[in-house]
C-alpha cells in the first residue's frame, strides 16, 4: 500500500510538472483526468496515505451497495457515481461492479448505469462487451422508448468490436415502425461512422432510405448524419428537396437550422444565379431602393427577360421565410443567410429586420448577429440603413458589442447620416472605455475617407482630440490623423506643426512614431520645425521603443537627403547610435540607410536613387474594415466568426453557369401509385392508407399552384396564367420547368384518382399532346403516359415559345432525360421507397403508439397481402372508404335570386366521393335562372380563400334559359377546417360574392371496419385524442336504426357493424389529411348515452362532437319538447 | 484519424473563481486542460462580459455563455453555426432555471444526477435531442421537497415511468393527460422601453420591446385563440412554436395549443414608426473641478405623458468615473448606495408623486490629483408602470375550442424600461 502510494505521488509529481511546463506553450494537454483530482485531494489533506485508503475504501463501500439486492442502494451508489463522474473524478475501477446492473429493471438505475457505460465503455472495452446483449434484447422491445434508448447506448459505447452489431441495430431501427426509432437511427449513424470510417458505403444506403422519410421528427437528424457522412452526395437530396422544403416549418427546430445550411448549399450548385439581373435592375433604380416592393417587382419583370427563377428556388425562399418569425436565434440566422447566398438581392433585406430583433437577446448571440451583420452592411449598406438607430451604443454594452455596433455603424455611414453619426460618435469618443474610444477615432477616420464631405470636419475634430487628456485617444487620434494626411498633404502644414508640439509629450509609441513620420515625409512643408525635431528625438534616442527608433532613423535619412546642411551631423550622430543597437532590426536599418544616403566611393548606383527610394509618393493606406474579405465565408458559421477556415467547413459554391437538370428532383408518385397492389406482398407494410398521397399531392399542389397570398412572385403569376388559359402574355418568357411541375402534379392528381381523366385542367391542347405522346410511346402505363405528356408538353411548349435560347435548351434536356432516364429506371428507383411510404403511413396513423406490440408477422401473412391485392387504389387493408351512408338532402342558400338580379343558387354537399382528387369535398351547386332572360357563362371568379384551401371550380355554364336550372359540381379542401370559402359567382354581367361554409360532418369521408380493427384504433387514440360527453337521449331515438340515421346524417360518417345492441359505432377519415374519425354511442340506462369520439384531428372531433350533442339529445327538437310537455301533463294529470 | 465529429462534443461548467465543477462528455472524454484556454482569454478579457463567447483553440473550439455568475463552455470539434451552439447552451441553463429555480452553482451540484439526466436526454452524440420543458419533465420530474422525501423512504425515483408522449405527437411541446381542477389562463404582456436620452432631454433613439409571457393551466387540449384591437401595432414578431403561423400571416390571431404551465408566447417590436412616449424624464447636473478635486451631483426624476398611472418601482443606477472616491449626498426620497470599489451609485427611488418630485443631490469626493472625469456618467434609469401597455397594445379576446369547461382568463399589462439610459 505505502509503495504503491509512493508511486502516485512521483507520478503525480511527474504529471504535475509537465503540466506546468506545458501550459505555458498552448499544447492541449491531454493528461487523465484522475489525476488532477488526486491532485486535489493530496493537497487537501496533506497526508496522501490516509486519503488513498480512505479513497479505496469509499469505492469498495460503493461495491458492496451495488452488490446489494436492494435497488434504494444500487441507486444511492449510482449516484454518487454519477457525481463523481459529474467532478471528473475516475471511477472506471467499478466497471465490473457497475456493469451487472445494466439490466436492472429499475428504470432510473437502468438510466444511470447507461450513463456509467457510455463515459466508461471505452477505456473497459472487454468488460463493456458485457452489457451487450442487454442492448440486443431491448432492441426487440415492444416499447418504442425502450427500443430507442437501447439504440442510443449500444451507438454510444464506443467499442469497436461491435461495430457489425451497431451496423446490424441500424439498419434494423432505420425501418422501424415508429420514427422515434427511426431518429435515433439516424444519429447513430454518425456515431458509428466516427467509430468505424470503413462503414461509410452501407451508412449512405441507410441514410439514403431515411432521407425518404417523411416524418418531421427524423428530417432533421437524418439531414445532419447526411451532412456528416457524405456531404459531398448531393444526389440524394434531389428527389428529397421538395419534401424537405415542404416539412421544414414543422420540423423541430435543431433540425430545421441544419436542414437550412443543407439547403443553402444545395441549392448554390443547382440554380443558377439571381443576381446577374439584379445587377441590371440595381443600376435602373439604385437610387429609389426603397420604393414600394409592387413597383420593384414590376421593373423586374420589365428586366427579367432572360432570367426566371427556378420554382424549386423559389420553393425554397417562400418556405424558409416564415422561420424568420422562430424564437430560436439560430433558425433567424439560418434563414437570413440562406437569404443572403440564395435569394434575389432586392429580397434579402426582409431578414435585416429580425437579425435587428435578435440584438435584444444575450450578449453571446448579439457578438455573433452583430459579426454577421457587419459583413452583410458591408456590400449592402441599404439593407440595415433603416436600422440605423438600433446600433447606437449604450455605456453598458461590453466592449466587444461596442466596438462591432461601431463597425456596423461605420460600415452604414453615408452623406446623408454622417453628420446624425459624428454627433453620436463624439459621445463616444467621451466614454470611460478607452479601447472603445479609440475605436471610435479609428471610425471617424473611416468616414473621413470615404465620404468626402466630412473629410474637414473629422479631421477638425480629430485635431481638437489631440489635446484631450487620455493618452490612448490622443495616441489613436494622431495615428488616423496620419493616415488622413496622407491621402491630401495640401494644405495640412498648420496640423503637422501641431503635432510637432505634441511630440513632447505623448509617450505611446505608436503615435510618437507616426508623428516622426509625419514630420519626415512632409518635411519639405514645415522645414523650420523639422530638424528641431530631429535634434529632440536624437537626444532621446535610447530610450525610445524600437518603432519609434526606426522612424527616427527615417526622419534622419529623408532630412539628410532635403536638407543635408542643418541635418548632416544629427543624421550621422542618429546612425552611429543605430549601429550600437541592441536590436537587430535596429543595426539592419542603420546599415541599409548609411549605405543608401552618404555617398562614398563604394556605394552603388543606388544611392543616386535614395532620394527617389525615400521620398517617393506612397499610396495612401486604405482605411478598411475587418470584415471586409469575411463574406469568403458562409454567413452565420464559425469559419465565419473565427474568420479562419475551420475544420470541417463545406465551402458554399458558386452558382453554376448552367442549372443542372431541374427534373432529377421530380418525384413521380403517379407511377409509385401503379406499384401499390405489387408491393402490397412485400413484408413490413400493414394499413396503406392513403394518406401519405394525398399529403404529397396536397403540399405539392400548394407549392405548385399558385398561392394567392402577396407574396406570390412573379414566377408564380405567370403560372396562374397559364392555368387559367388566359392569353395575357404579361412576361414573354416561361420556364419549360415551370410548366413540368405543373401538369406533373396534375398526372399525379388524376393518377391518385384513378381516373381516366389525365390532364383535366389543360384542356384540348393537352390532349393532343398526349396522343402525340402516346402515340411514340405507347407501350407503358397509363401513369406513365401522363408522365410523358408532361414531358412533351414542356417541349413543345418552350419550343413554340422559343424566344430565349435559354428556354429552348433546357426543354431539350427535359426531352431527352424524359425519353431516355424516366422510361425504367424510374420504377427501379420507386420500389424500395414505397416500402418507407408504408411504414410512415402507419405511424402517422397512430402517432401515439404506447406500447404497439404489434405482431408484425400475423398482419403480413402473404396470404393477406395476396388477397389485396385486387383492392382498389384508395382502400387500405383494414379500412375501406365507402360510398355514402345517407345522402343529406338540406340545401342552403348559396344567392338568394333577389340580390343575385335574378340568378338564384343553391349547394348540397352530395357526399360523392374522391371526384376531384381525395381532398375535396364535392358540393353540388345548382344555379337557377329567374329571369325571363338568358343568363351567360356563369362561372367562378375571383376566390378568396382562407390559406392552404383550395377549389376546384365548375366548368362555366354558358347559357341558361329563362327558368331553367343546371347543376354542377365543384370540389372544395377546406383543409380539415370550417373555414369559409369564399369567391365570386360570375355571370357575363354581374359579379357576386357568395361563401360556403362546410358543416363538420360533411369534412369526412366514410369508412367501414370490422368491429375489431376500430376497436383497435380506438384503443390507439385514447388521451388527448379523445373527446366524450354524456347526453340525454330521448326514448324515440334510441332505437338502432333512429340513430344510425340521425347520425349519418348529420355528418358523413360509415356505419360499423356492432355486436352489442346499445353501442353504436361510426367510423369516418378526414377528407383532407385522412386522420381516422372514430364515433362511439354508447346507450346506457335512463336515457343517457356516452359519446365518444376518437381522433387525432382534435379539434374537428370537438366540433363534431358538439354537432352531434343536440342531434342525439333531442332529435327533432320539436317532437322532444312536445313530447316532455306530454308527460309533464301526464304527471300533473295523476 | 480524421473523420469529423460535428456539434457539442463536451460540456463544462465554470464558476466564476475558475473551479470546473461539472463536466459531461457526450462522446470521448476530453481533458479538463482544454479550458486553460478559456481562462487564458478570460484573464485577457478582464471582465466577465468581455470574454469572447468564441474562441479557438489549436485541436477544439470552445464556445461559451455566461449565465448566472457560471460560465457553460462546450467543447466543438468541427464547423458548427455558433449561434446553434449558443442557443443550446442557454437551453441548457433554462431548464435548470425550471428545474431548480434558480441556475447556481449550489443548485447545480446539489441535483448533479437529475442534471446528468437532463444533459443526457437534451444531447445524443452532441445533437439536440429532447429541449421543450414539457417533455423532459415527462422524462425527468423536477425536484420538490416532497418528492425526495417520498423517494428516500419509498426508494423510488425521479424518472418518470410513463413515456412521454408529447415528443412523439404533432405537438411536442404539450404533454398530455393534463388535469386542472381550476382552469386559468393568464396572460402578461409586458413592454419595456429601451431608450437613450441625450444631455438636453432630447430621446435619440426610442424603441418598445414586448412580450407576452403566459401561464397557461387547462386540462386537455384546448385550443386557443387570442387576439388583439390593433394587431397593426406589431411590427416584427417572434412566436413560440405552437403559434400557427398560416393564421397570423391572413388573419392576425394567435392561433394555438399552448404548452402546460410558464411560457413566453410572443416576443415583438412595435413599428418603429410610432413615436414612442417617455414616462419619465430627468434633470441633471453634474461636474466635477479641475483643482478643488470635489464636484457636484444634482439629479431629479419626475414623471411625464404617464397617462395616469404612477410609475414606481424607479431605481437610478450610475457608473461614476474610476476617479470618483466618495459622494457624500442626500436623497429627498429612497435611499441611495455608492459602492467605492465597483464606482457605482444606485438610487432606489420608490414611487414618484408629481407633488414632490425627488431629488438626490450632494458632493462628490475625487481622488486628489488625478485629472478630472472627461465625461459626465450615464444615468440607467429603471421603472414600472402597472396596468398600462405603452404601445396601446389591447388584447381583445380569448377564445377556447376543443374543451367544453369554462377557463378563467386574467390579462396584465405592466411597462417597463429596458434599456434606458440618459447621456449627461
Amino acid at each position: 500500500m505505502e509503495q504503491n502510494s509512493t508511486m502516485l505521488g512521483k507520478i503525480i509529481e511527474v504529471s504535475c510538472t509537465i503540466k506546468s511546463a506545458l501550459k505555458g506553450k498552448n499544447f492541449d494537454v491531454t493528461l487523465k483526468p484522475y489525476l488532477t483530482v488526486e491532485e486535489k485531494r493530496f493537497a487537501a489533506a496533506g497526508d496522501p496515505c490516509g486519503c488513498m485508503e480512505q479513497y479505496f475504501t469509499l469505492n469498495e463501500d460503493l461495491k458492496q451497495m451495488l452488490e446489494s439486492s436492494k435497488d434504494s442502494a444500487k441507486l444511492d451508489a449510482m449516484k454518487r457515481i454519477v457525481g463523481m463522474i459529474a467532478k471528473g473524478k475516475n471511477a472506471s475501477e467499478l466497471f465490473p461492479a457497475v456493469v451487472k446492473n445494466v439490466a436492472s429493471k429499475n428504470i432510473e438505475i437502468k438510466k444511470l448505469v447507461y450513463v456509467y457505460l457510455m463515459r466508461y465503455a471505452e477505456e473497459q472495452q472487454d468488460l463493456a462487451l458485457l452489457s451487450i446483449s442487454t442492448f440486443q434484447r431491448a432492441l426487440k422491445d415492444p416499447n418504442q422508448l425502450i427500443r430507442a434508448s437501447a439504440l442510443r447506448v449500444l451507438s454510444s459505447i464506443r467499442v469497436p468490436i461491435i461495430v457489425p452489431i451497431m451496423m446490424l441495430a441500424i439498419k434494423e431501427a432505420s425501418s422501424d415502425l415508429s420514427p422515434y426509432v427511426r431518429k435515433n437511427a439516424a444519429h447513430a449513424i454518425q456515431k458509428l461512422y466516427s467509430l468505424d470510417p470503413e462503414q461509410k458505403e452501407m451508412l449512405i444506403e441507410v441514410i439514403e432510405k431515411l432521407l425518404k422519410d417523411r416524418s418531421t421528427l427524423v428530417a432533421g437528424s437524418v439531414v445532419m448524419a447526411f451532412e456528416e457522412v457524405c456531404p459531398d452526395r448531393i444526389d440524394l437530396i434531389h428527389k428529397n428537396y421538395r419534401k424537405l422544403c415542404n416539412l421544414l416549418v414543422d420540423v423541430e427546430e435543431w433540425g430545421q437550422v441544419v436542414i437550412i445550411h443543407m439547403l443553402t448549399r444545395y441549392a448554390r450548385t443547382q440554380f443558377v444565379s439571381p443576381w446577374k439581373v439584379d445587377e441590371v435592375v440595381d443600376e435602373y433604380n439604385e437610387n429609389n431602393f426603397y420604393e414600394s416592393d409592387e413597383e420593384q417587382k414590376e421593373k423586374d419583370q420589365k428586366l427579367k427577360t432572360t432570367y426566371t427563377m427556378d420554382p424549386d428556388h423559389r420553393l425554397l425562399l417562400r418556405n424558409t421565410k416564415p422561420l424568420l418569425q422562430s424564437r430560436n436565434a439560430a433558425v433567424v440566422m439560418a434563414v437570413a443567410q440562406l437569404y443572403w447566398h440564395l435569394a434575389p438581392k432586392s429580397e434579402a433585406g426582409i431578414v435585416s429586420k429580425s437579425l435587428v430583433r435578435l440584438l435584444r437577446s444575450n450578449r453571446e448571440v448579439q457578438y455573433i448577429v452583430l459579426q454577421n451583420i457587419a459583413t452583410m452592411s458591408i456590400q449592402r449598406k441599404g439593407m440595415f440603413e433603416p436600422y440605423l438607430k438600433s446600433f447606437y451604443v449604450r455605456s453598458t454594452d461590453p466592449t466587444m458589442i461596442k466596438t462591432l455596433k461601431l463597425e456596423i455603424l461605420t460600415n452604414l455611414a453615408n452623406e446623408a447620416n454622417i453628420s446624425t453619426l459624428l454627433r453620436e460618435f463624439q459621445t463616444y469618443v467621451k466614454s470611460q472605455d478607452k479601447q472603445f474610444a479609440a475605436a471610435t477615432i479609428q471610425a471617424i477616420g473611416r468616414c473621413a475617407t470615404n465620404i468626402t464631405e466630412v473629410t474637414d470636419t473629422c479631421l477638425n475634430g480629430l485635431v481638437c482630440l489631440l489635446s484631450n487628456r487620455d493618452e490612448i485617444v490622443v495616441a489613436e487620434s494622431v495615428v488616423v490623423i496620419k493616415k488622413l494626411l496622407q491621402t491630401q498633404p495640401a494644405h495640412h502644414g498648420e496640423i503637422i506643426k501641431h503635432m510637432a508640439k505634441l511630440l513632447d509629450n505623448i509617450t505611446v509609441p505608436v503615435a510618437r512614431a507616426s508623428i516622426l513620420w509625419l514630420i519626415g515625409e512632409y518635411c519639405e512643408r514645415v522645414p523650420k520645425i523639422a530638424p528641431d525635431v530631429l535634434r529632440k528625438a536624437a537626444k532621446n534616442f535610447t530610450n525610445e521603443d524600437d518603432l519609434v527608433k526606426l522612424q527616427i532613423l527615417n526622419l534622419g535619412a529623408k532630412l539628410y537627403l532635403t536638407n543635408s546642411k542643418q541635418t548632416k551631423l544629427l543624421t550621422q550622430y542618429v546612425l552611429n547610435l543605430g549601429k550600437y543597437d541592441q536590436s537587430y532590426d535596429i543595426r539592419d536599418r542603420t546599415r541599409f540607410i548609411r549605405q543608401l544616403i552618404v555617398p562614398n566611393e563604394k556605394s552603388g548606383a543606388l544611392s543616386k536613387y535614395a532620394k527617389k527610394i525615400f521620398l517617393a509618393q506612397k499610396p495612401a493606406p486604405l482605411l478598411e474594415s475587418p470584415f471586409k474579405d469575411r463574406d469568403h465565408f458562409q454567413l452565420g458559421t464559425l469559419s465565419h466568426t473565427l474568420n479562419s477556415r475551420a475544420t470541417g467547413y463545406l465551402e458554399l459554391s458558386d452558382w453554376p453557369e448552367v442549372a443542372p437538370d431541374p427534373s432529377v428532383r421530380n418525384v413521380d408518385v403517379a407511377e409509385t401509385a401503379k406499384e401499390w397492389t405489387g408491393i402490397l406482398s412485400k413484408p413490413k407494410m400493414e394499413k396503406p392508407t392513403e394518406k401519405f398521397y394525398s399529403e404529397s399531392e396536397e403540399e405539392e399542389d400548394e407549392s405548385a399552384s399558385t398561392s394567392s397570398s402577396g407574396s406570390g412572385s412573379d414566377s408564380e403569376s405567370e403560372k396562374e396564367d397559364k392555368e387559367e388559359g388566359s392569353t395575357d402574355e404579361s412576361s414573354g418568357s416561361s420556364s419549360p420547368s415551370e410548366e413540368s411541375t405543373d401538369s406533373e402534379s396534375d398526372s399525379r392528381e388524376s393518377a391518385a384518382k384513378k381516373t381516366c381523366r389525365a390532364v383535366n385542367e389543360s384542356d384540348s391542347e393537352d390532349i393532343k399532346k398526349k396522343a402525340e405522346g402516346v402515340s411514340k410511346k405507347r407501350s407503358t402505363s397509363s401513369s406513365s403516359d401522363t408522365e410523358y405528356t408532361s414531358s412533351d408538353e414542356s417541349s413543345t411548349g418552350s419550343k413554340s415559345e422559343s424566344d430565349s435560347k435559354s428556354d429552348s435548351e433546357s426543354g431539350k434536356c427535359r426531352n431527352a432525360t424524359s425519353n431516355k432516364k424516366e422510361e425504367k429506371p424510374v420504377q427501379d428507383r420507386k420500389t424500395p421507397k414505397n416500402q418507407d411510404m408504408f411504414l410512415l403511413d402507419l405511424d402517422d396513423f397512430c402517432p401515439v403508439t404506447t406500447p404497439v406490440a404489434v405482431p408484425r408477422a400475423a398482419v403480413l401473412s402473404p396470404s393477406l397481402a395476396a388477397d389485396l391485392e385486387g383492392l382498389s387504389l384508395s382502400s387500405s387493408s383494414v379500412i375501406d372508404v365507402t360510398t355514402q351512408v345517407s345522402v343529406p338532402t338540406k340545401t342552403h342558400e348559396l344567392l338568394h335570386r333577389m340580390s343575385g338580379k335574378g340568378l338564384a343558387a343553391h349547394y348540397h354537399f352530395s357526399r360523392q366521393p374522391g371526384i376531384f382528387g381525395d381532398h375535396m369535398v364535392p358540393v353540388q351547386v345548382t344555379v337557377t335562372n329567374t329571369t325571363d332572360q338568358k343568363i351567360e357563362n356563369i362561372h367562378i371568379g375571383d376566390k378568396k380563400l382562407p390559406p392552404g384551401i383550395r377549389m376546384h371550380e365548375f366548368n362555366p355554364i354558358e347559357c341558361l334559359e329563362p327558368g331553367g336550372s343546371f347543376t354542377a359540381t365543384m370540389g372544395i379542401d377546406f383543409c380539415d377546417s370550417t373555414q369559409t370559402a369564399s369567391f365570386q359567382l360570375c355571370t357575363k354581367d354581374d359579379q357576386f360574392n357568395v361563401n360556403i361554409q362546410p358543416p363538420v360532418g360533411e369534412l369526412l369521408l366514410p369508412v367501414t371496419m370490422s368491429e375489431k380493427d376500430f376497436k383497435k384504433e380506438q384503443g390507439m387514440l385514447t388521451g388527448m385524442n379523445e373527446t366524450s360527453a354524456t347526453i340525454a337521449v330521448a326514448p324515440q331515438n334510441s332505437a338502432r336504426l333512429v340513430i344510425i340515421d340521425r347520425v349519418v346524417k348529420a355528418a358523413n360518417l360509415g356505419v360499423v357493424p356492432s355486436g352489442q345492441d346499445n353501442i353504436h359505432r361510426f367510423a369516418a377519415k378526414t377528407v383532407h389529411s385522412g386522420s381516422l374519425m372514430l364515433v362511439t354511442v354508447e346507450l346506457k340506462e335512463s336515457s343517457t348515452a356516452q359519446l365518444i369520439i376518437n381522433t387525432e384531428k382534435t379539434v374537428i372531433g370537438s366540433v363534431l362532437l358538439r354537432e352531434l350533442k343536440p342531434v342525439l339529445s333531442q332529435g327533432n327538437s320539436s317532437h322532444a319538447s312536445v313530447y316532455i310537455k306530454c308527460r309533464c301533463l301526464i304527471r300533473s294529470g295523476e | 484519424m480524421c473523420f469529423q465529429q460535428k456539434m457539442i462534443h463536451s460540456l463544462f461548467l465554470i464558476n466564476c473563481s475558475g473551479d470546473i465543477f461539472l463536466e459531461k462528455h457526450w462522446k470521448s472524454v476530453v481533458s479538463q486542460s482544454v479550458c486553460d484556454y478559456f481562462f487564458e482569454a478570460q484573464e485577457k478579457a478582464i471582465d466577465v462580459e468581455n470574454v469572447p463567447p468564441v474562441i479557438s483553440t489549436p485541436h477544439h473550439y470552445l464556445i461559451s455563455i455566461y449565465r448566472d455568475k457560471i460560465f457553460f463552455v462546450s467543447v466543438i470539434q468541427t464547423e458548427v453555426p455558433p449561434l446553434f451552439v449558443i442557443e443550446f447552451l442557454h437551453r441548457v441553463a433554462d431548464t435548470f432555471q425550471d428545474y431548480f429555480g434558480e441556475c447556481s452553482e449550489t443548485a447545480i451540484k446539489d441535483n448533479v444526477v437529475i442534471v446528468y439526466e437532463l444533459l443526457e436526454e437534451m444531447l445524443d452524440n452532441g445533437f439536440p435531442l429532447a429541449t421543450e420543458s414539457n417533455i423532459l419533465k415527462e422524462l425527468i420530474k423536477p425536484p420538490t421537497i416532497l418528492r425526495s422525501v417520498v423517494n428516500s423512504i419509498t426508494g423510488s425515483s425521479n424518472v418518470g415511468d410513463t413515456l412521454p408522449t408529447g415528443q412523439l405527437s404533432n405537438i411536442p411541446w404539450r404533454r398530455a393527460g393534463v388535469k386542472y381542477t381550476n382552469n386559468e389562463a393568464y396572460f402578461d404582456v409586458i413592454e419595456e422601453i429601451d431608450a437613450i436620452i441625450d444631455k438636453s432631454g432630447s430621446t435619440v433613439f426610442a424603441e418598445i420591446q414586448g412580450v407576452i409571457d403566459s401561464c397557461i393551466k387547462l386540462s386537455g387540449m384546448p385550443d386557443l385563440s387570442l387576439s388583439f384591437m390593433n394587431p397593426r401595432l406589431l411590427d416584427d414578431v417572434s412566436f413560440h412554436p405552437c403559434i400557427r403561423f398560416k393564421r397570423w400571416e391572413s388573419e392576425r390571431v394567435l392561433s394555438f395549443i399552448p404548452p402546460d404551465g410558464n411560457f413566453r408566447l410572443i416576443s415583438y417590436r412595435v413599428s418603429s414608426q410610432n413615436l414612442v412616449a417617455i414616462p419619465v424624464y430627468v434633470k441633471h447636473m453634474i461636474s466635477f473641478k479641475e483643482n478643488t478635486s470635489s464636484g457636484r451631483f444634482d439629479v431629479t426624476i419626475g414623471p411625464k405623458q404617464n397617462m395616469g398611472k404612477t410609475v414606481e418601482g424607479v431605481v437610478m443606477t450610475v457608473h461614476m468615473p474610476k476617479a470618483v472616491l466618495n459622494m457624500n449626498l442626500t436623497a429627498t426620497q429612497g435611499s441611495y448606495t455608492f459602492d467605492p470599489v465597483t464606482k457605482v451609485l444606485t438610487w432606489d427611488v420608490g414611487k414618484i408623486t408629481p407633488q414632490k418630485l425627488p431629488n438626490l443631490k450632494g458632493m462628490v469626493n475625487l481622488q486628489s490629483g488625478a485629472p478630472k472625469p472627461e465625461e459626465n456618467p450615464s444615468l440607467n434609469i429603471q421603472f414600472k408602470i402597472q396596468q398600462l401597455a405603452i404601445s396601446g397594445l389591447k388584447v381583445n379576446r380569448l377564445d377556447m375550442y376543443g374543451e367544453k369547461y369554462k377557463p378563467f382568463k386574467g390579462v396584465k399589462y405592466i411597462t417597463k424600461a429596458g434599456k434606458f439610459q440618459v447621456r449627461t
